[in-house]
């Protein structure tokens, strides 16, 4: 197009011109091309996963046909006589990131009800905002670090108490010695807290403020309009706060590794040793023999399987709760 | 250890520039990650002085190692648990191992206020079997008496992933113990006993850590660890019934004592020799027998014979051990095999 290049007077008619001017074959192809590119971008999703899937599969094959259900029932790990059971690792996978989700959960919504229901000027809010997305950009071996150092000691006197006084419950049934589930799900909560509280918080600021205005229109007092009015309007997306920290939680490994105490047993004392199924895998694969690699892999399929399933349920879940609250 | 490794290529490369006309041998190798300080350390050195021979290690771990040079991607491999048969015999050339430097693996422990713990011979099997579970039983304190030992559950802090640390423990324990021979065996990685007082940490650094940070904790790791992160270890009693402290005499004593054979695969399983250390190994590089470029064999004799001439003088300051006269004489005897 050479008015472009001209002068002042005419560029302006040009630009009026192009207003109404059909599409240019170039518009066409831009159009077609972006079409084409996100179609692409959502497939390549599609195919990676399926492709890790298929990869992942096809190396565990040979283990899932040696082992069978037996992988998954058993709970004893030994290399040397070939036989490999990972119930102990579901279990602690299980155990720890619901233990984390439900500390981390807990503190994250309301961390997000705090920064978001005007409890502070903004600006505070939003240095606060920051910091708290800061704990993400903090790499987990500098979290499991912490945790030996820092969150073992400081939980140690408190642990040994409850052990002693209430021992009979089978939550404090064994003495804290160093690393073991507390404080893994510890740590794991600090780490999904980032996550829970950020999608929390978006979820909490999408609530249009008329809703709120009415709410306290009708004579509720501030607690009455967070917990009656606000959270159930957020609920939506509060879930899928909890579900990606839990889904954080399930593959969470380095911290995990180092704090969890890495022992093939199944107790449901929070200050044992326990395993998880990202720990077992870290730790094993660099030096896997050709005997371990489909066993390995396996354990790694059953993980996407666990994950997986946690967001099948997620999502089943929230839309069965938005039914019941359409019908009310 | 990615910007590590390049640093020591660079300064390797820098180097050699003024021998750039010779012709330049690049090694590639891979494997243990417990001789890595003072293997890096051999290596940059070498670099500097080999006319145009360079060296690169990777710590990827023995087994891992094995695995490269029986898929010759690597020029040759370092290992602390050796070579077994099977996996020789997947090399159609043959391979040679050469022991190249020692160690020791120490037990450390936490303990406050004891001090030169002394561990019998019968009791430290039993506390990694799980059957001594408390710091005051009798046996400890009968040969600790002067020691003011707690009334604390013993906590055993162990490796999490496969390790040749592990493979050289375990290798000693059996030797020492029927019971522990009939269980968990030899092995990079055993089944251990399943009790809440048994916990797992990866790598030398974590099991040193979780000691450092656990009362009543003992665990097993290498010297060099031990004496870097200043925790307190046992001495143990040996096959004389001495009881040694690591890091002295202890470890040469016991590789003075070793007899290698012809392929040099010797385990010190229990060494004998009155102050001999009881767990002390070699660790070794592992090379092919006959290499297809002979420019490639050059360099790595050059490479052995620097490893075993100047490379011993430092092992004692990196926390290593040195080896004897006699071993290195035989070591030189193995390495003229190779070409």
């Amino acid at each position: 197009m050479p008015e472009i290049a001209s002068t002042q007077p005419l560029d302006q008619g040009s630009a009026a011109n192009s207003i109404s001017a059909p599409p240019s074959t170039f518009d066409y192809v831009a159009d077609r091309g972006f079409r084409w590119l996100s179609a692409a971008g959502a497939a390549l999703i599609l195919i990676l996963v399926a492709a890790i899937v298929w990869e992942i599969g096809g190396k565990a094959l040979p283990g899932i046909q040696e082992h069978g259900l037996d992988f998954i029932t058993s709970t004893t790990w030994d290399v040397k006589e070939g036989r490999f059971g990972i119930l102990p690792a579901i279990w602690g996978t299980l155990y720890s990131s619901l233990l984390a989700l439900i500390i981390g959960g807990i503190f994250g919504v309301s961390m997000a009800i705090f920064l978001t229901q005007d409890f502070l000027p903004p600006q505070l809010a939003a240095i606060f905002r920051t910091i708290v997305e800061l704990l993400a950009a903090i790499p987990s071996v500098v979290y499991g670090l912490w945790g030996i150092f820092v969150v073992v000691p400081t939980i140690r006197p408190a642990a040994d108490w409850l052990h002693e006084t209430l021992g009979v419950i089978p939550f404090f049934g064994s003495s804290l010695s160093g690393p073991g589930l507390l404080p893994a799900a510890l740590v794991l909560a600090i780490m999904i807290l980032p996550t829970v509280a950020a999608v929390s918080q978006d979820a909490l600021r999408l609530v249009p403020y008329k809703v709120k205005e009415a709410a306290y229109g009708m004579g509720t007092t501030r607690w009455e309009a967070i917990l009656r009015v606000l959270l159930p309007a957020a609920r939506n997306g509060i879930f899928g706060a909890l579900v990606l920290g839990f889904g954080r939680a399930l593959g969470e490994t380095m911290a995990l590794a180092m704090l969890i105490g890495n022992s093939n047993q199944i107790s449901l004392s929070l200050f044992a040793p326990a395993n998880t199924l990202a720990a077992l895998l870290a730790l094993n694969f660099p030096e896997a023999g050709p005997r371990e690699v489909p066993v390995l892999m396996y354990a790694a399929l059953v993980l996407l399987a666990i994950t997986l399933l946690v967001n099948i349920a997620g999502s089943a879940i929230m839309s069965y709760s938005n039914r019941q609250g359409a019908v009310k | 250890m990615k910007p590590f490794l390049l640093g020591i290529l660079l300064a390797s490369t820098i180097s050699c520039l003024p021998a750039a006309a010779q012709d330049k041998v690049r090694l590639i190798g891979s494997g243990a990650s417990f001789p890595f300080p003072i293997y890096s350390a051999w290596f940059k050195a070498f670099g500097k002085t080999s006319d145009g021979v360079t060296v690169d290690y990777q710590a990827k771990g023995s087994g891992a190692g094995i695995q490269d040079l029986i898929n010759k991607t690597v020029d040759f491999a370092a290992s602390d648990s050796g070579m077994t048969d099977d996996q020789m015999k997947k090399v159609p050339g043959g391979v040679q191992l050469l022991p190249m430097t020692a160690g020791e693996v120490v037990l450390a422990y936490n303990l406050p206020g004891v001090t030169n713990l002394r561990l019998p011979r019968d009791v430290y099997p039993a506390i990694f079997l799980g059957k001594i579970t408390k710091w005051n039983d009798p046996k400890i304190a009968a040969a600790n008496p002067s020691a003011k030992l707690p009334d604390l559950p013993i906590t055993v802090v162990r490796r999490a992933e496969s390790s040749g640390t592990t493979f050289v423990l375990t290798n000693h324990l059996n030797a020492v113990s029927d019971e522990w021979k009939k269980g968990p065996g030899v092995g990079n990685s055993v089944n251990w006993p399943t009790s809440d007082k048994f916990v797992a940490a990866p790598k030398n650094d974590g099991v040193t850590a979780t000691v450092k940070q656990t009362k009543g904790a003992i665990g097993y790791i290498e010297y060099s660890y031990a004496k870097l992160a200043k925790v307190e270890n046992a001495h143990l009693q040996n096959r004389a019934g001495q009881y040694v402290a690591a890091g002295g005499q202890g470890g040469e004593q016991a590789l003075a004592a070793a007899k290698l054979p012809p392929d040099m695969r010797l385990w010190l399983s229990d060494p004998d020799g009155a102050s001999s250390y009881p767990i002390t190994t070699f660790t070794w590089m592992v090379f092919y027998k006959k290499y297809d470029d002979p420019k490639k064999a050059a360099a790595v004799k050059k490479m052995i014979d620097y490893c075993l001439s100047e490379g011993q003088k430092i092992s004692t300051k990196m926390g290593y051990l040195p080896l004897p006269e006699n071993v290195v004489a035989e070591v030189r005897k193995a390495a003229a095999g190779i070409n």
